[in-house]
């Protein structure tokens, strides 16, 4: 036992010396394979932990969401339908909701208006979001001015700020009282934007969103399920941005392990030749180069999962924020709560490690192979 | 110093930095639930749809309560559906800083 492992160290030692014979050509290739395994684990940590995020934050969302679609076209909705809607068996409740988006000229940024009575902010006084306190200078006691749909300014004083733990759902929230919401937007009596349905039993929901479309053709139910879905398709591995960070990175490490596993250069060949003619045997020197490769790849893999994961938890993902931030004026500024997967990340060593240690074992064994006279006078 | 004693120190090293965190990870999560809990109860009370990730427009600010094949439904900064994503370019104006 003891010999077979000062046998691995001996080797290992070989190897490291052989490495750092081409230091300069080995620490770049080290540097780009680092570079690559952080860039998959960054989006991998990401898209889990947002997805967890949503999944948990959003549990108390309305179970069904109802819309009334008019033209093609979202349109508030009679306030009336709710009584009809309360009297389906198995809703619990119904309650309209009263929200909508405000463009902000001076800004640029786009605010969400919501009007809740559950408290109710004091007349013409606001609750706003930790991210239009930031982009408007706001603190508690100053005035916010709003446009009414006449163009009049009307002045709403900052009553309090929303705590910045909630940035994720409410950055650019602003509540208001029902009729402070009416009133700027001239809302039509006897609307919501929309009605928020509660059911006794989920499993009816479907049942429910059915009876709903059958009893008003104009509306449009959304379960809670489909709400919760569009996160998962929004930072799914197949969505957007995260399949083209994701395909630059995989093509860029398949063209790196495919220039390693077509050849090795002449100076490996005749240094695995000089070995042969030594006494090495063919197993020695695949040995070699399969520690040669752990070497590379699990210190690329370690080094590149660790760096990710401080991007991401400890950095809030701040490479990335640039692509998410889009056009958007205000951004939240959140901290996610960290998720380990240990299947990806055990996907992720599979499919970095192992194909690197294997495009360095092949070409190596195939160089063993050949009688050493050959292999140096190539 | 044996080149391998070093290299295996290392390894040790990195392995160790990456138990940290993921104790760190379990640790942060425990706590999780109390950070959590603001925006659980805004959710809650205001009966919210949607995180706010992207406020550019309304169907990005919601993309739950979004029309149907509205741009970018399925994955905000994703390509785009429709041929006609990669030939309408932004209006001018939304391509100038404020």
């Amino acid at each position: 036992m003891k010999r077979s492992i000062e046998r691995h160290r001996n080797i290992l030692d070989f190897a490291l010396s052989s490495l750092l014979r081409r230091k300069g050509k080995n620490l770049s290739l080290l540097a780009v394979y680092t570079l690559i395994v952080f860039i998959i684990a960054s989006i991998v940590f990401f898209t889990q932990a947002l997805k967890r995020e949503a999944g948990l934050v959003l549990q108390d969302a309305p179970d069904l969401v109802v819309q009334r679609m008019v033209a093609g076209r979202h349109d508030p909705i009679p306030v009336a339908y709710a009584d009809k809607i309360a009297a389906i068996r198995g809703v619990s409740e119904v309650k309209p909701r009263f929200w909508g988006y405000y463009y902000d000229a001076v800004t640029g940024a786009n605010f969400t208006l919501v009007a809740c009575d559950d408290p109710a902010p004091a007349a013409e006084s606001i609750f706003i979001g930790s991210g239009v306190a930031r982009t408007c200078r706001l603190s508690e006691g100053d005035f916010l001015p709003l446009k009414d749909l006449k163009g009049a300014p009307a002045l709403f004083a900052v009553q309090k700020i929303f705590p910045s733990d909630s940035e994720l759902v409410a950055a650019d929230l602003i509540q208001l009282k029902g009729d402070d919401f009416r009133r700027l937007f001239d809302f039509p009596q006897g609307r919501a934007t929309d009605l928020a349905v509660s059911a006794r039993n989920q499993n009816e929901l479907k049942t429910i969103a059915a009876k709903i479309v059958h009893e008003f053709p104009d509306t449009r139910p959304i379960l809670k399920s489909e709400m919760l879905r569009t996160y998962d398709a929004v930072f799914d591995w197949r969505s957007g941005m995260v399949i083209v960070v994701l395909a630059v990175a995989v093509l860029s490490f398949i063209i790196f392990a495919w220039d390693k596993a077509t050849g090795l250069s002449a100076e490996e060949k005749k240094e695995i030749g000089i070995l042969k003619s030594i006494g090495w045997e063919t197993s020695d020197v695949l040995l070699l180069k399969s520690w040669e490769g752990i070497i590379i790849s699990l210190t690329a893999y370690l080094c590149g999962v660790s760096l990710a994961y401080l991007h991401v938890f400890f950095f809030s993902a701040s490479l990335f924020e640039r692509a998410l931030k889009g056009w958007s004026v205000l951004y939240p500024e959140f901290k996610l709560t960290p998720v380990v997967d240990p299947y990806l990340l055990c996907v992720l060593f599979l499919l970095t490690v192992g194909p690197y240690v294997v495009a360095t074992v092949v070409p190596s064994w195939l160089a063993a192979t050949v009688d050493p006279d050959a292999a140096m006078r190539s | 110093m044996r080149k391998s004693t070093l290299f295996l120190t290392l390894t040790a090293l990195n392995l160790l930095l990456c138990a940290l965190l993921a104790l760190h990870a379990r640790a942060s999560n425990s706590g999780a639930g109390a950070r959590r809990s603001s925006s659980r109860d805004l959710v809650r009370r205001l009966q919210l749809t949607d995180l706010c990730l992207f406020t550019e427009a309304r169907y990005t600010r919601n993309p739950a309560m979004a029309d149907r094949h509205s741009p970018f439904q399925d994955h905000p900064m994703a390509l785009e559906h429709f041929p006609t994503g990669s030939l309408v370019t932004p209006p001018v104006w939304h391509r100038e800083a404020p």
